[in-house]
Order: structure tokens, then C-alpha cells, then sequence
């Protein structure tokens, strides 16, 4: 693939050059640490809030709720996140002329589209990792300390529906000159799997299917079947960057 | 790898672009021999950023072929293999990039090595005159700045082909000059194809040009070719001040006369177009006595490009739109 280690190194240094890498970092730094505390302190902040007139009972939190957090604001928040690294990626790369300069030297289009993809999927695995290091040590600190290889597995669960989102949102970058068209399609997309994902059957094999294997994992059970859903996950997301390249291949820059 | 000499280095065989409805080239036939600076020239929708951009892969031809350097142009491969160093009329890059940066990536995709890149980076920053600037975030860059970092970035493995559209239409009258003589220079080693809407500039550099108008190739061939076919020799009358009658009348007369194209206005005369430079040499000046009008200057003009454009475009090449 020609010119991919080239176009990777510029596609990375642009990450942090432009800071996007920083402030991805620190969103899901602030997801990390705030998820347990959330989890561990939001029983007494509704109390607090209700005040004498009305009594509230809420069980104490435990570890499986801070989990339970973390996924979830990994699933809106990191969800989002995904979708605005990946919108602009290669739409805005159209539609400012840019691609064109790059295309007119020894780059294959493929190598174009693989490096923002590889770098969009680095840049998320570095907020990850940021977030799972902070919600576990919090998680440690509120409640307990849970087994650091199933939180791990659980992050890179994680990591791959984040990635199967943006492969979504990155396909209608590629597809489109508009970065808001591209985020139309991630955002629509998001809805029509998290509808889906509802679904027996079919559920656990969406990205957002990944969070129930990935919170037994964090709380050191069984996750049942995982095998499956991860290979249907690599698989869409290799399928999506395909329809992507088909799209690319001819287009006119 | 470049072309062999005597080969064209260019090839459109009825190239042609269909966008729905319109017709942006028609059917282009066109060699661009090996070593030529050849003018690119047209009226606005003549055709001339689409064939740069048919050539570059950047738009697909909707028939026809076209070769860069005996590579099909087809699937990129020319731009693959570095054959091609293209500039965009109007260039943008990554403005959290300084120019060096710039310069460090298209090195690094041709895979100069780390001593060759230096030097080749060195050497096309004080080319185009941006040596000062090259650690300066491009985002801040003027147009012109861009322009000369485009051609920078085009230049840099030293392509045997380089196409250029509208190279020095960024540039301040000074940047214009130095431009334009780099271009010169650089036909010495590799072959210039150049898009212009600034007649004199293309006068200056190319030793060939086409002429494009309605995505159809009116013309091509050797400059002094194309001056000796088509332009028609003019004279330039300037008659001292407060003639105005007797001026009007030799401009009838001049009108009448059977060898005069066409007698025009402007602000420092008249200025007379012929088609039989015998005849008009021997009864101009006696047409001028008749009339008594008394001349500042009196010269026959060297037939210019814009001469061979109007004759073939018919259009008013003055016209800043008109030729672009």
C-alpha cells in the first residue's frame, strides 16, 4: 500500500499538532474518573437534593454500578467523541483541497483512507486507555479493586465499538464532501444499532451489544459467548472500510 | 523515469469530460513534446483545469485517452511513480503544518532520503522565496505565499513533468517576474505544462502553446509559429493633442481603406489592425499627411499573443475574465 507509513506519521502528528489527541484524551479522562465517582456519590446527591420532606432509600452503590457508569458514558460521550474525530476525517480533507495535493503524489488512495482510520483507532485507544486507567484506580479507591485483566478486556471491548462507530461515520466521510453529512450518517447510524441492539439475537453482535460481555468480564464473571460478537465487529468494521474505499477509489477530488 | 527525448511527454487522444449537460473538454488532441514550456491558454470554461486534472487523476475522463511520460493516466499510476508535480490554481494545505513540514511529507512520501530531503527542501524554499517563512504555520500564509509554496512542493523531486495551473496569478507584479523565470528555468530540465489567463506571461515563458475554447483545441504549435499564422501586423498611431477633428477623419478614412482590419481608440491613439502590411506601410503615413494630422509616434507593433487569441478567440483579451 503505497505511502501508508507516510500518510500514518502525517495523519498522527496531525492528532497532535492540532490537539485533538489532548482534548480527546482528557474527555475521556474526565469519563474515567467520573464514572465511579458518579456511581458512588449520586445516592447521596439525590438525598441531598430531596432534602427532609420526602425519604429515599437507595441500596449502597457497589462496584457493578461504577462499572455500569463507565460504560455508559463511554457509550454517549466516547460514542460521540468517535463520531466527531471521524466526521471531518476525509470530507473536509475534499473539501478544502487538500486530498487532491496528497493524491497527486506516490499515495494510493487506500493508503490515504487506512491511515486516518488507523489513526482515528489510535487516537481512541489512547482516550481509553486514559479512561480505563482512571476508572479503575477511582473504581479501586471508592468500592474495590477489581480484576485489572477482565477492566482490560472490557477497554478493549470498548475500543471496538468505539471503532465500529466511527468506521460508520468514517464511511460517510469518505462518501460525502461534508463533514455534517458524515456526521448525519454516524449519529443516525448510533441510533438504528442502539435499536437494534435491543434485539435477541441480533443485539449481541452490535457494538453497543459488547458492553454486557465487557461489564461481566470488569467484574471478573463469565461473559458468556465473546468469540462471536468480536469477529462480526472486526469483520463490519473491515466491511465498512471497504464500502469506504469502493466510494474513495473513483471519486473525483 | 521520464520520457524518452523526442517523445511526447503528453498525450490526450480526444480526451474528453461530460459533467450531465455540459461539455467541459471536447474531444483534446494534444502533444506536449518532451523539453517544451507549453502555454495552456483559453477563455473561462475553456477546458484547461479539467485536462490538468484529467492528467493528474484528480477527474475521470468521460472518453478518450490520455498518457503522461508513455503512462496511462487512467488509474494515477504517473502520480505514483513521480512523474507528475502538479500545482493547483488555487493551492491550500494543512495550515497546522509549517512549510518545512509541508516539504518534509512530500519528501518522505517520494522516499528522498533524510540528506537528500534536506537539501532538496533547503534548495526549493530559497527556489520560490519562502526560506524565512518555511517555519511559519501556513494558515498564516498570504495567497501568493501559498502559490510559491505550491510550486515548492511541485518541484521538489524534480518531476520530468510538471503541470501548473495558473502559477503566478497569486503573485505581486515582482513575484510574477521571479515566477516566471524559475518556470523558464525549470523547462531546462523537465517538461512545463502551464495554465495562464495572463497572455504576456505565457508569451514570456512558452516556447509552445494551445489555445482552448469551449473544451475544443482551437490551435496549437510553436510560439513564433502561431504568431507568424495568425497575427495580423497592427501600426500605432499617436497624434499630438487638440486634433480631435482632424483625427476623427483619418479614422474614416483609415476605415474605408481596403488593407485595414480594423482601426480602433484608445487612450494613447489609434491603433490599426492590416491584413496587407505592403499596401498599409506605403499609404498609412500618406492617408495621415492627407488628413493633416500631426503624429507623437508612429510604429508598427510586434504581432503578440493576444493578437493570435482575439484572431482565434474573438474576444477582448484586455478583459481581466476574458482569457481565464
Amino acid at each position: 500500500m503505497i505511502g501508508l507509513g507516510t500518510m500514518l506519521r502525517k495523519e498522527l502528528l496531525e492528532q497532535w499538532r492540532t490537539r485533538r489527541l489532548v482534548v480527546v484524551a482528557i474527555v475521556f479522562g474526565a469519563i474515567g474518573i467520573g464514572s465511579p465517582l458518579l456511581a458512588r456519590y449520586t445516592p447521596e446527591l439525590v438525598k441531598a437534593l430531596a432534602g427532609d420532606q420526602f425519604q429515599i432509600v437507595l441500596p449502597p452503590p457497589t462496584a457493578a454500578e461504577a462499572v455500569d457508569q463507565f460504560l455508559k458514558n463511554v457509550g454517549q460521550a466516547g460514542v460521540l467523541t468517535a463520531i466527531l474525530l471521524a466526521m471531518g476525517s476525509v470530507a473536509v480533507e475534499k473539501e478544502r483541497g487538500t486530498a487532491a495535493l496528497l493524491l497527486t503524489k506516490p499515495v494510493s488512495r487506500a493508503a490515504f483512507l487506512l491511515a486516518k482510520l488507523l489513526t482515528i483507532g489510535s487516537t481512541l485507544l489512547i482516550g481509553l486507555l486514559v479512561a480505563a486507567i482512571g476508572g479503575y484506580a477511582y473504581t479501586a479507591i471508592l468500592f474495590e479493586a477489581l480484576p485489572a485483566a477482565g477492566w482490560s478486556a472490557m477497554a478493549g471491548l470498548l475500543l471496538l465499538a468505539l471503532i465500529g462507530y466511527a468506521s460508520l461515520t468514517f464511511v460517510g466521510s469518505a462518501v460525502s464532501r461534508s463533514s455534517l453529512a458524515a456526521a448525519a450518517i454516524g449519529i443516525g447510524a448510533m441510533i438504528v444499532l442502539a435499536v437494534v441492539s435491543a434485539l435477541p439475537g441480533i443485539g449481541p453482535f452490535t457494538p453497543g451489544g459488547l458492553n454486557v460481555p465487557g461489564a461481566a468480564m470488569a467484574l471478573g464473571k463469565d461473559p458468556g459467548a465473546i468469540i462471536g460478537p468480536v469477529l462480526v465487529n472486526l469483520i463490519g468494521v473491515s466491511f465498512v472500510f471497504g464500502v469506504a474505499w469502493l466510494a474513495f477509489r473513483r471519486q473525483e477530488l | 523515469m521520464g520520457p524518452s527525448p523526442g517523445a511526447a511527454a503528453i498525450s490526450c487522444r480526444a480526451l474528453s469530460k461530460r459533467y450531465a449537460d455540459v461539455v467541459a473538454l471536447d474531444a483534446l488532441d494534444l502533444e506536449v513534446p518532451t523539453g517544451s514550456v507549453f502555454g495552456f491558454l483559453g477563455p473561462n470554461g475553456a477546458g484547461k483545469t479539467t485536462t490538468l486534472r484529467l492528467l493528474t487523476s484528480l477527474a475521470r475522463a468521460t472518453g478518450g485517452d490520455a498518457t503522461v511520460a508513455g503512462v496511462p493516466v487512467g488509474d494515477g499510476e504517473p502520480n505514483r511513480r513521480g512523474l507528475i508535480g502538479y500545482l493547483d490554481q488555487d493551492p491550500r494545505f494543512h495550515g497546522w503544518m509549517t512549510a518545512r513540514d509541508l516539504l518534509d511529507l512530500v519528501g518522505r512520501l517520494y522516499r528522498m532520503t533524510d540528506a537528500d530531503r534536506r537539501s532538496r527542501i533547503n534548495e526549493a524554499l530559497e527556489t520560490v522565496g519562502l526560506a524565512d517563512a518555511s517555519r511559519r504555520p501556513i494558515g498564516g500564509f498570504s495567497g501568493g505565499m501559498r502559490q510559491r509554496l505550491g510550486i515548492a512542493q511541485a518541484i521538489l523531486n524534480r518531476p520530468p513533468i510538471l503541470l501548473l495551473d495558473e502559477p503566478v496569478s497569486s503573485l505581486d507584479p515582482e513575484g510574477r517576474v521571479d515566477m516566471l523565470a524559475v518556470i523558464r528555468r525549470l523547462g531546462d530540465a523537465s517538461t512545463v505544462l502551464f495554465s495562464t489567463h495572463i497572455l504576456t506571461d505565457a508569451e514570456r515563458v512558452c516556447d509552445r502553446v494551445a489555445i482552448l475554447d469551449h473544451g475544443r483545441l482551437v490551435t496549437t504549435g510553436p510560439m513564433d509559429e502561431l504568431l507568424e499564422r495568425y497575427a495580423r501586423p497592427v501600426y500605432r498611431l499617436e497624434p499630438e493633442d487638440g486634433q480631435a477633428a482632424a483625427v476623427a477623419r483619418l479614422t474614416e478614412a483609415l476605415r474605408s481603406a481596403a488593407w485595414a482590419r480594423s482601426v480602433e481608440e484608445t487612450p494613447g491613439g489609434l491603433r490599426v489592425a492590416v491584413t496587407g502590411v505592403a499596401d498599409a506601410g506605403r499609404e498609412l503615413l500618406a492617408m495621415v499627411t492627407a488628413q493633416g494630422v500631426a503624429l507623437l509616434a508612429f510604429e508598427r507593433q510586434r504581432p503578440t499573443l493576444e493578437d493570435v487569441f482575439l484572431q482565434l478567440v474573438g474576444r477582448n483579451a484586455h478583459d481581466p475574465g476574458a482569457a481565464a
